[in-house]
């Protein structure tokens, strides 16, 4: 009874066992559902293919360096639209959050734009940029670019005035304040808003790899669907989400390194 | 009346004037509603005085102190702080919040050495400074310590050194100890009273803790709510001061009920 409560206790702490318990089960789960469908026949081999097809699908793939150029050039397109947006977005986010008129300038503006679906540009950035390197760039950048200046405004703004306040009791002058404090207190959120925003860089680069391109992740996808190798989408999707989830972990971890001074960091 | 005479100090140079207050009114405006938040304060602090402002929440004595600082501006009436009017927030006027306000990127030596550094002090002086501040907030042990490893009452020590290196004129205190407990909140009041007679300071101090402000201060202005006034100014008599007994002595407690049914009936 006591162990039951202390689960569905509000944010209550669990025991290390029935955290990792709770991921791994869920893996299981899904892992299950998905044996049970495919080896069950529920679903037609062609559409759902089992989890050994795909894991053998997987380890043809590893070996051959089509697929490895194909994660090179996704990954590559990934990094120089996600830092353009963020080389771009950052400063202009850090200005619109520390002064009014910067936030006048940037924020509505901004704020109607992202509305707009990136997705949706993506036949005109064909027209403008072609079908070349630069077209799958822009998709990304363009993709995140509004929303990196919107959360990077909203986590300068969210650093406590009182921190400003007591700079200035210390001497500190306008340029100093922005220096000293507020760009170092807003450095952690800064980084998990770059950390949720490379999940969304990903997502765009399939995108614009799926309309035009020749070569990438998003391009094997498609070329795959084309002769129903449903394994190789399979594959194509699972290799997204691992290197999705090393980014992640890789941001995760220099979170914890860069910030050792934080508030109770998990 | 317990308004008492100004205060004469026994020495034989007469005190010097820190800060003065004028007439200092604050109104607050905002679509349909004015506020008087001040009205007509008029205050004076003296070199190495400890002044306290005492007062229910709503009697504008916070927003007294941050006129004093500069981060608010008075709407009528004029402030002196060494003779000069206030221009904004400056290294003149340190000051310590009601909350927690160290930069918690920061170590305790660098908290407090901050002002220092904004200023471009050299590193071996820095160093001597942050020293001798931690050794009198007996803070020396934390030094490489994040504010994150600190307790309250800890970080509002280091919030005082940080100011104190600073080298202020004045030292604006707002209800600094009020969200401690009271063992605590006694330990800091007593290193107050300590820091303030070691450093010769001058101290602007606000609570509305009455028998903070009584323990402490040399003076007490009691301030009234709605809008916010000076209804008496007291000189806390010597032998409050001295008295053996501290808190428990006889006169210290009298002028607390004193100072209590003051504030009392005047607002319901």
């Amino acid at each position: 009874m006591k162990k039951r409560s202390s689960i569905l206790q509000i944010r209550g702490e669990i025991g290390r066992g029935w955290y990792l318990g709770g991921v791994a089960g869920t893996f299981v789960i899904v892992l299950a559902l998905w044996s049970a469908a495919s080896w069950g026949g529920w679903v037609e081999r062609t559409f759902l293919p089992t989890p050994l097809q795909v894991l053998e699908q997987f380890g043809n793939q590893i070996v051959s360096p089509e697929f490895w150029n194909h994660v090179g050039i996704s990954i590559s397109r990934v990094s120089i639209g996600f830092l353009l947006a963020c080389l771009v977005g950052i400063p202009i986010g850090i200005f619109a959050g520390t002064f009014r008129f910067a936030e006048a300038v940037v924020l509505p503006q901004s704020e109607f734009i992202r509305y707009m679906p990136a997705t949706a540009f993506v036949p005109l950035i064909m027209v403008w940029a072609g079908i070349g390197e630069m077209a799958k760039i822009w998709v990304i950048f363009l993709g995140c670019i509004f929303q990196i200046i919107l959360m990077v405004a909203d986590n300068v703004r969210s650093v406590s005035g009182e921190l400003l306040q007591v700079s200035y009791t210390l001497g500190a002058t306008r340029r100093q304040a922005i220096q000293q404090v507020l760009l170092r207190a807003v450095m952690p959120d800064l980084m998990n808003t770059m950390r949720m925003m490379i999940g969304w860089a990903w997502t765009y680069l399939v995108v614009a790899e799926l309309v035009a391109a020749s070569s990438g992740l998003g391009f094997s996808i498609l070329k795959a669907q084309r002769f129903l190798n449903t394994d190789v989408i399979f594959v194509g999707i699972i290799t997204i989400g691992l290197l999705g989830l090393l980014t992640d972990r890789a941001f995760a971890i220099c979170h914890k390194r860069f910030f050792p001074w934080l508030e109770g960091g998990r | 009346m317990l308004s008492a005479a100004r205060i004469t100090l026994t020495d034989a140079e007469p005190a010097k004037l820190k800060i003065s207050g004028e007439s200092v009114s604050k109104m607050y405006r905002s679509k349909n509603k004015q506020l008087l938040a001040l009205d007509r304060v008029s205050f004076q602090v003296f070199e190495n005085d400890f002044v306290s402002f005492v007062g229910p929440s709503g009697c504008g004595k916070s927003t007294l102190l941050r006129i004093l600082a500069g981060l608010e501006e008075a709407s009528d009436g004029t402030v002196l702080v060494s003779g000069r009017t206030i221009e904004g927030p400056g290294a003149d006027r340190g000051m310590v919040f009601q909350s927690y306000t160290l930069f918690p990127w920061l170590t305790v030596r660098e908290n407090i050495e901050f002002g220092m550094t904004l200023k471009n002090v050299p590193l071996f002086e820095k160093r001597a400074v942050s020293d001798r501040f931690m050794e009198l907030v007996g803070l020396t042990k934390f030094a490489k310590s994040f504010p994150k490893e600190l307790s309250g009452g800890m970080k509002q020590r280091v919030a005082i050194a940080r100011a104190l290196a600073a080298n202020p004129e004045v030292l604006l205190m707002d209800e600094p100890f009020g969200a401690l407990d009271p063992q605590t909140k006694e330990a800091m009041q007593t290193m107050l009273v300590d820091i303030w007679q070691k450093e010769k300071t001058t101290i602007v101090f606000i609570t509305h803790d009455i028998e903070e402000a009584v323990f402490l201060s040399e003076r007490v202005y009691v301030m009234d709510p709605n809008p916010g006034r000076i209804r008496a100014e007291i000189a806390i008599p010597e032998d409050i001061k001295r008295h053996p007994d501290g808190r428990d002595a006889e006169p210290f407690l009298k002028l607390k009920k004193q100072i209590v049914s003051m504030i009392g009936h005047h607002h319901d």
